[in-house]
């Protein structure tokens, strides 16, 4: 990915990581209005399949759009990493802590809520 | 300042641009580092959204339900595709972005032009279908009651499928009318009477024995909205405070408030994003236009302002996932 040459075109790659980017879209779109019950109603790691896969998805679109369309590739090993192990981290780490805390909420105030009148 | 700088050295450390730590244009750096704390913000606000849906993971909203609306399509149920077009249109403003960026590297400044005109028109098509959805959802689809503890009683028939409040509700006449500062107190005044009425609501309930009602609570087996049975929905319906049309910050007809506040919230700032991206844009396209950067000798500016976009592209690709997808 590291062009060398400065003036050489990318063009081709960049039509090529649309098409990608629109693929998944398109997979995500159709999964996502049919919803498949063998995905939707099953239960893995905490969520149902079609989650984790919507999950997946969007974290390669993510990389797609990082490393192609913002050329992250090609700045120094040391600002890339700055930059993207900073933000997985502190992000991981948020997402685990407030996930767990909402669940563990609703483990204690849902039995509590009111449902029949 | 001079008495506080120990050394004229220090000056010209950055020097306009020309000394590169880490190997990257200040201005770019400091772009990736803007994009890092930027980065974090969105998703410490995706991650109270988190917190508040796992929280009340047994009653959140269903977002099949809520985003239902497609152009000239009235009345049909088109899940999705509404906000899958508006993230193609976004994907490929961004594509158009990084084509303007690579034509700035072989210094072709008509391409850039032309790129970037595309790319501020992505971005106008984009905010334009953002203002379209809020409107859908501040109007509502078909109107629900709110119960005195604050749930939301949505209205169902035989199928399952919900129906609008208008198809069933019983005109009654009424000699309520509007607070207004020239009929009562005049420093007292009301909003505008809703169109319907509780008690109308109740008493078309009684004359339709087709209609049931559900609740928020969902159904974990099926992920669906429990139905109450008929027989049943008059203990719901005694609660009834008041009628609630479309979503706002104080109320949704689809369910949990809250589900409406950080909708608002986060669309919103990802829309704030958008604009001040375009805004941007347009004056990186004029600078294009007059030459500034032929003059300076690179197109790197295109590349920064190119970098922001793409971030912008990048969060709503998570904001996508996590309203309307999961």
């Amino acid at each position: 990915m590291a062009h060398t040459q400065e003036h050489t075109s990318h063009t081709k790659l960049i039509w090529k990581v649309f098409g990608i980017l629109s693929l998944i879209t398109l997979v995500e779109v159709i999964l996502g209005i049919i919803k498949p019950e063998s995905l939707h109603l099953t239960h893995f790691l905490g969520t149902s399949i079609l989650n984790i896969i919507f999950l997946v998805l969007t974290l390669v679109k993510a990389y797609y759009i990082t490393w192609f369309f913002m050329h992250i590739a090609d700045e120094k090993k040391n600002l890339r990493r700055a930059v993207v192990w900073t933000a997985l981290f502190l992000i991981v780490y948020l997402a685990t802590l407030l996930l767990l805390e909402g669940s563990y909420i609703n483990d204690v105030l849902g039995p509590l809520t009111k449902w029949n009148y | 300042m001079e008495s506080t700088i120990a050394t004229n050295a220090n000056r010209d450390n950055w020097d306009g641009g020309k000394k590169k730590p880490l190997g990257a244009s200040y201005g770019k750096m400091m772009m990736w580092f803007f994009i890092l704390s930027d980065a974090i913000t969105f998703s410490g606000f995706l991650g109270a959204y988190g917190l508040m849906r796992f929280k009340f993971i047994d009653s959140w909203p269903i977002a099949d339900e809520v985003f239902t609306h497609f152009p000239f399509l009235h009345g049909l149920h088109a899940p999705m595709y509404y906000v899958a077009l508006m993230t193609f249109v976004l994907i490929f403003s961004s594509v158009t972005m990084v084509l303007a960026v690579d034509a700035g590297h072989q210094m072709n400044k008509a391409k850039v032009t032309f790129y970037m005109f595309l790319t501020i028109i992505g971005g106008a098509i984009f905010l334009g279908s953002q203002a379209w959805e809020w409107k859908n959802f501040i109007n509502g689809s078909y109107g629900a009651i709110q119960m005195n503890d604050g749930k939301i009683i949505q209205f169902v028939d035989a199928e399952g499928h919900q129906v609008t409040l208008e198809s069933f509700a019983k005109p009654i006449a009424s000699e309520r009318t509007q607070h207004i500062k020239s009929k009562g107190l005049w420093f007292v005044e009301e909003t505008a009477l809703p169109a319907i009425t509780v008690n109308e609501v109740i008493e078309g309930f009684k004359a339709h024995p087709e209609l049931t009602i559900r609740t928020e609570q969902i159904n974990p087996e099926l992920k669906q909205k429990m139905i109450i049975p008929r027989a049943n929905a008059m203990g719901y319906l005694n609660e009834s405070k008041k009628v609630v049309v479309g979503a706002n910050l104080s109320e949704n007809e689809y369910g949990k408030t809250l589900f409406a506040d950080f909708f608002f919230f986060i669309t919103g700032f990802h829309g704030f994003h958008v604009l001040s991206g375009v805004i941007i844009n347009i004056i990186i396209f004029f600078n294009v236009i007059i030459g500034t950067y032929e003059r300076r000798g690179h197109y790197e500016m295109v590349e920064k302002v190119g970098l922001y976009w793409h971030f912008v592209d990048l969060v709503w690709v998570f904001v996508f996932t996590f309203f309307y997808l999961v």
